[in-house]
């Protein structure tokens, strides 16, 4: 296995901003879909904005729908990354890589949507938020991950949802880490160092 | 709980200069890049760039001085200015900004905010719109205030909202540079009526203005140029005094 760090290139969203959070701590982030790479890689990212439908029929065009869930090294989903690591999004009633098991939901009965800014991580559940300060985050998105047993952190928006998600060598997170300041940083280190 | 954001705003101009920026140790410098940087350690919670640039000489500058800015801030960038199309958008996302911010080129092809969302997601789109009152009615302007449309604020919001807009950015001409408050009570119309989260500008003056915008305007977060710039206010004095206040805010 290289210790290189994959982030999963499959023609959505802007991956830019996760690549630079990265070189800040030294650290190359490659983009590929190549299947041989994302396996040996010793690190994956798995990024995604935009819409889910788009996000998940590339996925299945690039092989990755299949690929990703297999994968033994640490794997880190990215917002709408976590969210296509989940069972089904109602976003364009689109499945997902079934790695979590859960439905991810629209918000109702919510203020504001999206539910764009800063918000604060509770009940934090894993080596993942070693050494945070102030556990405020970035947010950006209209769907959102109820609670389970594989929630690792939960954040309050209208209601208590899933910001940080777990099973075995799959993290997702909610909130995008890389335009998180500090905090956002260590979390990336934190990964990194797994 | 969501916190009230705190944004500050930069004109840049040519990609190199920064226009009335004038923190004590840095008048000299003016590197934006530095100054991006320090917002973001004082703990603004986001970034606007404005490309006021005249000319296409002019703007050619601004794509490099985006991608060192992008690449050295860890808090979400938004970019605004000369925005006219899609491809546009693509250029600068792939630059590493966050968020693209478009206004007289919305208002003059609607379908922009539509386009820009369908490709990119609502996430990365910020409407901003410039409006004046006209007795009981607010107007839209473009081209930097200078030209009056025959949109009313409300309906060019409903519109932007139902394109895709993420968020919307509203300025009050008759607010801005003035220094004596938020247009709060447009604000706050603007938000009950819109689902989208609602950027304040204009008018910034005190710290108590911003515990009103928040208050009184019902804002989700609040912009300002001229009173971060030239340390009028501290942006920790400011969020320290908001958190006593009892504004969400992340400190």
């Amino acid at each position: 296995m290289s210790s290189e760090v994959i982030l999963v290139d499959y023609g959505v969203g802007n991956v830019q901003s996760i690549k630079f959070a990265l070189e800040r701590l030294g650290c190359i982030g490659v983009l590929s879909a190549d299947h041989e790479r994302i396996i040996n890689a010793s690190h994956v990212i798995f990024p995604g904005v935009g819409h889910a439908e788009t996000a998940f029929n590339n996925l299945q065009q690039f092989g990755l729908d299949s690929l990703l869930p297999q994968l033994k090294q640490p794997v880190l989903g990215i917002c709408l990354g976590m969210q296509l690591m989940c069972n089904h999004t109602e976003e364009g009633d689109t499945p997902g890589l079934g790695i979590f098991d859960l439905k991810v939901l629209r918000f109702i009965n919510v203020s504001k949507i999206p539910c764009v800014g800063w918000n604060s991580l509770e009940n934090l559940k894993s080596p993942l938020f070693n050494g945070l300060e102030l556990t405020y985050m970035y947010f950006v998105h209209s769907y959102y991950a109820p609670l389970s047993n594989q929630t690792i952190a939960s954040v309050q928006y209208g209601l208590t949802y899933s910001a940080a998600l777990q099973k075995d060598n799959f993290f997702g997170v909610q909130f995008h880490p890389e335009r998180s300041g500090k905090d956002g940083e260590q979390l990336l280190k934190n990964f990194i160092a797994l | 709980m969501i916190a009230k954001r705190i944004i500050p705003c930069l004109d840049i101009l040519g990609g190199r200069t920064v226009k009335g920026v004038n923190f004590v140790d840095l008048i000299d410098a003016g590197d934006p890049v530095e100054l991006a940087t320090i917002y973001s350690e004082k703990g603004a919670d986001e970034l606007v760039f404005l490309d006021i640039s005249a000319t296409e000489q002019q703007r050619d500058a601004f794509e490099p001085l985006v991608y060192a800015v992008a690449k050295k801030l860890s808090i979400p960038f938004t970019v605004g200015g000369g925005i006219r199309s899609t491809e546009k958008v693509a250029r600068l996302l792939h630059k590493g900004v966050d968020k693209v911010s478009v206004n007289s080129s919305a208002v003059n092809n609607p379908d922009l905010i539509s386009q820009i969302a369908n490709n990119y997601g609502s996430q990365c789109l910020v409407v901003a719109i410039d409006a004046k009152i006209e007795g009981d009615e607010w107007w839209v302007y473009t081209t930097g205030g200078k030209q009056r449309t025959n949109l009313s604020l409300l309906a060019w919001a409903k519109e932007c909202q139902e394109r895709g807009a993420g968020e919307l950015l509203f300025t009050s001409m008759d607010h801005d540079g003035t220094k004596n408050g938020f247009a709060n009570e447009q604000l706050a119309e603007l938000s009950e009526n819109l689902s989208i989260p609602i950027i304040a500008s204009g008018g910034a003056g005190t710290l108590a203005h911003f515990k009103d915008v928040f208050l009184k305007g019902k804002a989700d977060a609040a912009l300002a140029a001229s009173v971060f710039h030239f340390s009028e206010i501290e942006i920790a004095t400011l969020k320290q005094y908001l958190a006593e206040a009892q504004i969400p805010i992340r400190l």
